[in-house]
């Protein structure tokens, strides 16, 4: 079946069955492997992309439901020359070891501080709860998450 | 495990929708949010033939808050009913009840219908339903009807929906503006199916006693339910201490808990008398 969307800002096509996950979608047809899979049943947040501003799990959406939508995946959320802020806090603070959890912290927060760069802890750690790390303890992301909070509120312009 | 195979096919209005229903019969299911239909396939405690998606047809995301009461689309997601202002006024239970669900991801893709459809015994949803007397809107080829939440829920994931009916709003009677309520929910991890929970609600009379009281058992029964008991304690009496301790003891004898490997049953109803009482505590708390 043919599904439509946009990826990090570049319209795709691709043919897929119907039981395909976007998350799978984006992995093993656009190569796309930043979105990892923990558990495939929504409890992770390992797979966390942003689907129309949203932060929503990819192990969740079919790729043919996410026909016309706009998906910006981990690899969306970095560039080539240097870390971006949100990167280069977690890097700082120390908030990842494997880092198997980590670009669905990084989507997660991002879309989060994009809305509401003013969150504080506890918002954050309530953001954070479907999110599962194994490794960090969650400390370190939590404070990694409020350093960067600066960036997005000098990028803030809503009145 | 990967999902298994299916067909998907999104209609572009509810007549088509209904028809697909009728035409598939039991091989079609109704996606709308999916958080809780994708996680069912992902386990294969399911397999249709079809996925009938919900979310293109027109009519069903609106939110309406006035006199009459509070209307919902059934596509209505947990993160509109959080960003709408007016309902912050117009039904704060409901608005403190769904800043409980699940997880942020997942408040930005379930909906009210699918909530209601599934009907998980501790859903917030369903139970705020159930406190609030709210009507749910069910249409089907033979037209639509109105359904009284507590004749709706039947039992764990079960409801009066018949084949081939699509729920397409819920409606909540209007809110007193001076209305003493609060929510209680108690889960081992933030985010989990709460082990149980609680909607309260009431109003005075000239005297400061409580009349009209609304107190609803979520998430210990297969089913949400109003505990008339524990509201023929609190009704006609001052919400002081002693009617509290009284009102959460009936609460927790008239509550038949379920038993399971979350929590045994005694747990369960030790819960359900500490959250009552934390609620009509805090209703009864001028803030």
């Amino acid at each position: 079946m043919r599904t439509r969307f946009e990826v990090n800002g570049k319209a795709v096509e691709v043919e897929v069955a119907p039981r395909i996950s976007l998350a799978d979608c984006l992995r093993d047809t656009l190569r796309l492997t930043g979105t990892h899979l923990g558990c495939e049943h929504g409890v992770c947040g390992a797979c966390t992309v942003i689907v129309n501003g949203e932060a929503v799990r990819s192990c969740l959406i079919l790729a043919v439901e996410a026909d016309g939508d706009t998906i910006v995946t981990v690899e969306g959320l970095s560039n080539d020359d240097a870390l971006t802020p949100l990167q280069a806090s977690f890097r700082k603070h120390h908030a990842l070891q494997c880092g198997f959890c980590t670009p669905g912290m990084i989507t997660t927060t991002h879309a989060l501080l994009t809305e509401e760069p003013y969150a504080d802890a506890d918002r954050i750690r309530e953001v954070l709860s479907g999110n599962i790390c194994r490794c960090t303890g969650y400390i370190p992301i939590v404070e990694a998450v409020l350093d960067a909070r600066a960036h997005y509120a000098d990028e803030d312009t809503s009145p | 495990m990967k999902f298994p195979e299916f067909d998907y096919t999104c209609p572009t209005s509810l007549d088509e929708a209904l028809d697909l229903l009728e035409k598939h019969g039991d091989k079609a299911v109704l996606l709308a949010g999916g958080q809780s239909l994708m996680p069912v396939l992902a386990f294969r405690l399911a397999a249709p033939g079809l996925l009938v998606d919900l979310k293109k047809i027109p009519g069903l995301d609106t939110i309406e808050a006035d006199g009459a009461g509070v209307r919902l689309g059934a596509n209505v997601r947990w993160c509109d009913i959080l960003g709408n202002a007016a309902l912050e006024a117009a039904h704060p239970l409901l608005v403190k009840a769904i800043s409980h669900v699940a997880h942020y991801q997942i408040r930005n893709r379930g909906t009210v219908g699918g909530s209601l459809a599934y009907a998980d015994p501790a859903a917030e949803m369903p139970g705020i339903a159930v406190t609030c007397d709210a009507n749910i809107i069910v249409r089907g080829a033979a037209g639509e009807r109105h359904v009284k939440a507590e004749a709706f829920f039947l039992g764990a994931l079960t409801t009066s929906l018949a084949p081939g009916e699509i729920i397409t709003g819920l409606h909540l009677p209007a809110w007193p503006v001076d209305q003493r309520w609060a929510f209680q929910e108690f889960a081992r991890r933030r985010g989990d199916f709460a082990l149980a929970g609680t909607a309260v609600y009431y109003n005075l009379d000239a005297a400061g006693r409580a009349i009209d009281a609304h107190i609803a058992v979520i998430g210990a029964e297969d089913r949400p339910r109003r505990l008339i008991g524990a509201e023929s304690a609190v009704n006609g009496r001052v919400v002081n201490a002693d009617t509290i301790v009284t009102a959460a003891a009936e609460a927790a004898s008239e509550v038949d808990p379920m038993e399971d490997f979350h929590a045994p049953a005694i747990y369960r109803r030790a819960l359900v008398e500490t959250l009552i009482a934390r609620a009509l505590a805090d209703a009864a708390t001028e803030t």
